[in-house]
């Protein structure tokens, strides 16, 4: 946002404009989170340390060595990524970019249900909680029942819907009863939800015969998200799901009676209380509407991508998602490309994790990326941005 | 002390809050700065406290030169500042509260018996009868207001600076703060005392420096006339009298027997109120700030909590129902504050047209909005109240005061109205618009319908009504005629019964307060 | 007012104390807090003592063999199983009338009677529960209560940096990383130097990472403080991660060695029976466990120092306008309790002779968010929060080794899940911030960036 009354004091060149808008913060953002990736990489690399210890008789080694060890890493996550240019088929080289859109899948649905709740002023940290009752209320109804095919993946995508709805509705009630801090809430359901999914998979309805691990059955086929591109490739039908989800979010964000009035108690919940919105009402029914679309990126993932449940379903998509969320700036188009850009860094560090670094760089990646965005006078500073933005000061002011 | 400002200039990205400001105050001087909300007092004297640092200019204290980079420096100079809105930690005793800054210690443990004996010491010495051990939020904003003045008096300021200090307050408080500040100036304390009202100024500055759009535009001394400072201030004549026909009244549409409102803390804040409106009839609510109006209108509107006794409008009881039902059965509300309670800043000016309508025909359906019809709306609106504004999708925060304030006017007015209510319906907007706002007031009353006014401004009041309920610590003391004398509507709005103040007034016992109370108060 | 420098004096007098009067009748919400402590009462009558295995007893060792139980203090105690609890249930429900006597009639509690009652409550109903569910079998207290204080070390430190920050106004939900990274920092310095102490007094200093990137961007930058906290949380487990995975994994004996504190024994005061060990015979970190909740105690209400961080937390205008500096409090408040985490996160590793594994911290973070939160913001309240906590903990653990045991023949009984234990703490905190373990009362300015 540019104020036009600040550009009527002395006219911005071209530098300055580009200087002031998002857009390079974005790309900074990138640039610094990598930069500092570099870094840690150098520092758990074996032979950087080695040479590091002759540094001053032999600086090329200590050189060459770094060089190789970012340039690797990085070109495995891009491989992993992307486009795997060193496979052996064109079908495997693609299937890298097939794999991370349907890792994105599950996560974006999730991260749109985030974005419910921030547009309307509520800070869901509950994905985890919601995902883990969604993805196992999808995963019961697929394994536990038996139904004809397509009515068999409706109620099971139904009852993740319903049951995400469920967790996410407990914290809107409570907001809307008792003004309980929505935060804490959904973070103590969290944990709620992980140990009462630990316990279900101690239960006989849930636990699969003969395994050692915690594990449910395998959903039925029927249950199962068909596959979208044949079976060399894991993209499924939760996909399409993800991109009518999307759609929804836009629609209900501005098209929909419910959306407007989420917005308004977001943005000023006194004004929309004065003007006849019920504040409680509508933190309840955000919560329930985002829980249901975390909840439906529960199901997905169990019915399309891991087919049955075991105690780490969640994995971290509950806190991915919203970073994806912030990220994308709450909005439908910005939720799609951060989760495939982040299902990307996924998916491209398990090919680096081959490179001898560890996956969890990632996390890292991930988070300093949130971090720089959410700070832009930060990423201005370090960038020297600002320099280019800055008007010239008047004498008077420097006296002052 | 003497204080002086020399070209004090600050700017806020492109707008100029104030524009090479001079002012000199000298030792043991009332020195008032008059101006209009907006008009940039309070900027400059954030300046002086050291909370905003000047663009341009210099601040000399007995002829050196000195800068503050924070209100530490200001305060160690000698400079003590009573805010418009309090700066006190409302959980806090007063004797924290006091010693918050330059506590008292004993070893490495804060010493509070200290602290409480300098409060009472303080206290004492102008008679302001605070206990030290109070908790601040429990005490009434006239208390709370000495516990700043012993805040600063604590810190041996010289320069006592009074931001808007009478808005809270009732006519007697006000004469009371006004005697405190005189003696405190025959002690030599220099003080400078910002307002907007015209007859405390006359009342008890010893010079009035003038400021508009963040320039000083004038001098005067506390004798000239009130219409020469009137239009100093305003910057052109101001119309003080406005006139309305008499309208002939219908029926009672709107009555309220036994209304009580009891707020969290489980104190009555409105207590046992009964009135009566009628048709094509203006009930004014007059009173000083925090005695109970703003609960009462939000107990109308569904608002409240804890709410008991009745409001009927026509047939239908509004205590119990929701905010969205009084709204549907037909009361447009204007609430005080704009900002807060009224506007989405960051929403379009078409959105807030329909804040309160979108999900009914024809701007909405239960399912979604229908944009081109809140579109058209808005241009309707826009051009009808003469909303200023670059366009329908500007978001209504980019527009100034009175503009939004007929945004939210425009809004309140543009249902089938079955009563209006309006709570300080010109607070903080400029002259030619309050014109606009209240012969739009007017008009509703023509058309017949039920109206309550909620002002802390007699003048507003006065102006307006046919009738005026005067509220005072929750109750309604009595009502009265539009044409109520001044003094006797202030003696009300400090707790007199309408007959008592009417009897005050007759023996002629409150001269001083008479002396004041005649003379318009404008804005 | 009584005045000699005003010259009239007004009608209305007194008005110094009372503005309005006050309304009969009781506060919104009055109930729930009684209710909340019936339902629990009669959780414990109907589960614990009607439902309880019958004609057993429950069998509890106090103490063990010293000079205390050679002067006659037995070391177990047996009681009958149903009968007791259904006394205690009843008392419990006696706790339960007196609180809805009290409220219902609107009186004013006196000074730390409802926190006592809770306390006690609380106590009570755990005492009910444990002579239900050791019926026909046997659980060492001494150890129960040795084990709750050391489970309680990392989340009382954890909570108390939550404290420290909140009542400057800064949203702590990164404890989980300070936590982290302190037993991180703990681990690798310890094991790089070969000294737990060593390693224990590094830990402090590398959660303080933690805390300045939390001040940096939420006091700095004024980034939404929710939001930091939780990628925060990201990251100090993806870098705590990677590095475990990229060194101290491949090089476990040079970078990650299994360290303990020693226990320091406190000769005849830790032979007390049932709270000896628990109070006399611990490492080091439990003692100062209690010497910080003190000083933080102290410090925040007694000094001058905690009046102005109180003051910033809850009006940092106010603060600002007197001449305190409102970033510097927060900034030095976020630091001093992410070292405090730090040092709770040592526990974790060289507190227990752990090496370092990914996630170690395993939420407790987010139990002592909840632990600060029930115990309202207050040190000492916090600290007991901790406690009950961590007793749920204890518990579980315990419960896992007396089902393993055999019961006698014939006799069938329900034990609780572990799972369902785990789950106590943010249950409790769900009902406290509904408003049924009383009101909390927030920092008026927590979470609100200060922009002059």
């Amino acid at each position: 946002m540019s104020a036009p009354t600040a550009e009527n004091e002395n006219t911005p060149t071209l530098a300055a404009r580009i200087g002031r808008s998002e857009i390079p913060v974005v790309i900074m953002a990138f640039v610094f989170a990598f930069l500092i990736s570099a870094v840690l990489i150098l520092i758990s690399n074996e032979d950087v340390r080695q040479s590091a210890t002759y540094l001053f008789a032999r600086p090329s080694d200590f050189f060459r060595a770094s060089w190789d060890a970012i340039v690797s890493a990085y070109d495995a996550l891009f491989r992993g990524a992307v486009y795997d240019y060193r496979a052996r088929t064109s079908t495997q080289a693609w299937n890298r970019l097939i794999e991370t859109l349907t890792v994105a899948t599950p996560l974006i649905i999730a991260a749109l249900g985030m974005a419910v709740g921030f547009r309307a002023g509520l800070f869901n940290i509950g994905g985890t909680g919601q995902l883990i009752v969604g993805s196992a209320a999808a995963a019961w109804v697929g394994f536990g029942l038996s139904l004809p095919p397509v009515i068999h993946l409706i109620a099971a995508l139904a009852a993740g819907i319903a049951a995400g709805g469920l967790w996410g509705g407990i914290a809107g009630f409570l907001k809307a009863r008792f003004d309980a801090n929505e935060v804490i809430t959904t973070i103590m359901l969290n944990w709620i939800a992980v140990n009462l999914l630990a316990w279900l998979l101690t239960t006989a309805a849930f636990r699969a015969p003969n395994v050692l691990t915690p594990q449910s059955p395998q959903v039925k086929a029927t249950a199962m998200l068909p596959r979208l591109l044949g079976d060399q490739f894991r993209l499924h039908l939760g996909f399409v799901i993800m991109l009518l989800a999307a759609l929804f979010l836009w629609w209900l964000m501005s098209r929909s009676t419910l959306g407007f009035r989420f917005r308004a108690v977001g943005e000023n919940p006194r004004a929309a209380q004065v003007a006849g919105i019920s504040v409680g009402t509508s933190s309840f029914l955000v919560m329930l509407i985002a829980g249901g679309l975390v909840g439906l990126g529960g199901a997905v993932n169990v019915l399309g991508t891991e087919h049955s449940l075991n105690d780490g379903i969640a994995g971290s998509i509950g806190f991915d998602a919203i970073t994806v969320a912030l990220l994308g700036r709450s909005g439908p188009v910005g939720i799609i490309l951060a989760g495939i850009l982040f299902a990307g860094l996924s998916t491209g560090g398990r090919y680096m994790e081959g490179q001898g670094v560890p996956i969890d760089l990632v996390a890292v990646i991930q988070a300093l990326v949130v971090l720089f965005i959410a700070a832009p006078p930060l990423v201005r500073r370090m960038s020297g941005l600002n320099l280019l933005t800055r008007p010239r000061r008047t004498a008077a002011a420097k006296e002052a | 002390m003497k204080l002086e400002l020399q070209g004090i200039t600050k700017r806020f990205g492109s707008f100029t809050a104030n524009d090479s400001i001079d002012l000199v105050v000298e030792p043991g001087e009332i020195h008032s700065l008059l101006g209009e909300n907006g008009a940039g007092k309070s900027t400059l004297m954030n300046v002086l406290y050291g909370l905003y640092q000047p663009d341009g200019g210099r601040i000399l204290l007995d002829g050196k030169p000195v800068s503050f980079s924070g209100p530490g420096d200001a305060m160690a100079a000698g400079i003590g500042m009573v805010h418009q809105h309090f700066m006190l930690v409302p959980v806090f005793t007063v004797a924290e509260n006091v010693a918050l800054g330059h506590e008292p210690t004993k070893g490495p443990m804060l010493d509070m018996a200290t602290a409480r004996a300098k409060v009472r010491e303080i206290s004492e010495r102008f008679g302001f009868d605070i206990n030290p051990d109070s908790v601040v939020e429990d005490l009434p904003v006239g208390a709370q207001q000495r516990v700043e003045i012993i805040k600063a008096l604590s810190r041996r300021a010289e320069v006592l600076v009074l931001d808007e200090p009478t808005a809270v307050l009732t006519p007697q408080e006000t004469d009371e703060l006004m005697q405190i500040m005189k003696q405190l100036r025959d002690e030599g304390t220099s003080i400078v005392f910002i307002t907007h009202k015209l007859r405390e100024v006359r009342a008890v500055a010893d010079r009035i420096t003038v400021i508009r759009r963040g320039r000083i535009v004038g001098t005067a001394d506390p004798s000239a006339e009130q219409s020469e400072l009137a239009n100093l201030m305003v910057g052109r004549s101001v119309a003080l009298q406005f006139d309305k026909e008499e309208a002939p009244t219908g029926e009672t549409a709107v009555s309220v027997r036994d209304l009580t409102v009891v707020d969290d803390a489980g104190l009555r804040t409105v207590d046992n109120v009964s009135f009566d409106v009628r048709e094509g009839e203006i009930l004014g609510i007059a009173g000083v700030q925090g005695n109970g109006q703003t609960e009462l209108t939000e107990a109308i509107m569904g608002l409240q909590k804890n709410v008991w006794g009745s409001i009927r409008l026509g047939s239908t009881e509004l205590v119990g129902r929701s905010t969205k039902q009084v709204l549907d059965a037909g009361v447009g509300f204007v609430p005080e504050d704009r900002t807060h309670d009224a506007l989405i800043s960051s929403f379009s000016v078409a959105e807030n047209l329909v804040l309160d309508q979108h999900n009914r025909r024809p701007f909405g359906s239960a399912l979604s909005l229908r944009l081109p019809r809140i579109r058209k709306h808005a241009q309707e609106q826009v051009e009808e109240f003469d909303i200023r504004t670059s366009g329908t999708d500007s978001p209504v925060g980019s527009l100034s005061g009175g503009n939004q304030q007929k945004v939210v006017m425009s809004r309140a007015l543009s249902r089938d109205l079955s009563l209006f209510i309006a709570a300080q319906p010109t607070r903080g907007v400029d002259v030619g618009s309050i014109e606009f706002l209240h012969r739009r007031i007017i008009a509703a009353r023509s058309e017949g319908t039920p109206v309550i006014i909620v002002s802390t401004e007699l003048d507003e009041i006065s102006q307006l009504s046919d009738r005026i309920a005067v509220m005072y610590r929750g109750r309604i003391l009595g009502i009265v005629p539009g044409d109520e004398s001044r003094e006797v509507l202030g003696l009300m709005m400090a707790g007199y019964t309408a007959e008592a103040a009417r009897a005050e007034v007759a023996s002629g016992s409150t001269l001083a307060n008479e002396e004041l109370a005649a003379e318009g108060d404008i804005a | 007012m009584n005045s000699t420098a005003v010259s009239r004096a007004p009608i209305t007098t007194g008005d110094s104390e009372v503005r309005l009067t006050e309304a009969k009748g009781r506060l919104p919400g009055w109930w729930k807090m009684p209710a909340a402590l019936t339902f629990f009462a009669l959780v414990s009558l109907l589960v614990f003592g009607i439902g309880g295995v019958r004609g057993q007893d429950s069998h509890f060792t106090i103490a063990h063999d010293s000079m205390f139980t050679s002067m006659g203090i037995p070391t177990e105690i047996t009681v009958p199983s149903v009968p007791t609890a259904i006394v205690l249930s009843m008392v419990l429900l006696a706790l339960a009338g007196f609180a809805w006597f009290m409220q219902a009639t609107n009186r004013t509690w006196p000074r730390f009677a409802k926190p006592a009652l809770q306390v006690g409550f609380g106590v009570l109903f755990a005492v009910a529960f444990l002579v239900w569910t050791v019926a026909a079998q046997s659980l060492n207290i001494e150890f129960l209560l040795k084990a709750t204080l050391g489970l309680a070390v990392p989340l009382v430190f954890g909570a108390l940096s939550g404290v420290l920050s909140e009542r400057a106004g800064v949203i702590n939900i990164a404890i989980e990383g300070q936590l982290l990274f302190g037993a991180f920092g703990a681990a690798v310095v310890g094991s790089m130097t070969g000294s737990p102490w060593i390693g224990m007094l590094a830990a402090p200093l590398v959660a303080l990472v933690m805390g300045a990137l939390l001040a940096l961007f939420a006091v700095g930058y004024h980034v939404q403080q929710i939001i930091v906290g939780v990628v925060l949380n990201v990251l100090a487990v993806g870098l705590t991660s990677f590095f475990y995975g990229a060194v101290l994994k491949p090089q476990a004996e040079r970078y990650n060695v299994p360290l303990r504190l020693p226990e320091l024994r406190i000769p005849v005061l830790a032979d007390i029976p049932l709270i000896g060990p628990m109070l006399f015979s611990q490492n080091i970190l439990v003692y100062l466990m209690w010497v910080i909740v003190a000083v933080c105690t102290v410090a925040l209400f007694r000094t001058r120092w905690g009046l102005r961080v109180r003051s910033v937390g809850e009006h940092p205008q106010a603060a600002d306008t007197v001449g305190i500096n409102v970033a510097r409090t927060r900034w030095s408040n976020v630091l001093l309790g992410s070292a405090i985490a730090g040092l709770g996160g040592a526990t974790l590793t060289v507190g227990t002779n752990v090496a370092f594994t990914q996630e170690i911290s395993a939420g407790k973070g987010y139990i002592a968010l909840a632990a600060m939160i029930l115990g309202r913001y207050h040190p000492v309240g916090a600290a007991m929060a901790a406690l009950f906590f961590a007793f749920a903990t204890a518990l579980q653990q315990n419960l896992g080794i007396l089902s393993s045991s055999p019961l006698p023949a014939g006799v069938e009984k329900f034990t609780v899940p572990s799972e369902f234990l785990n789950m106590l703490p943010y249950i409790v905190t769900l009902l406290a911030v509904a408003g049924f373990v009383g009101r909390v009362r927030v920092p008026a300015a927590d979470g609100k960036p200060y922009i002059k």
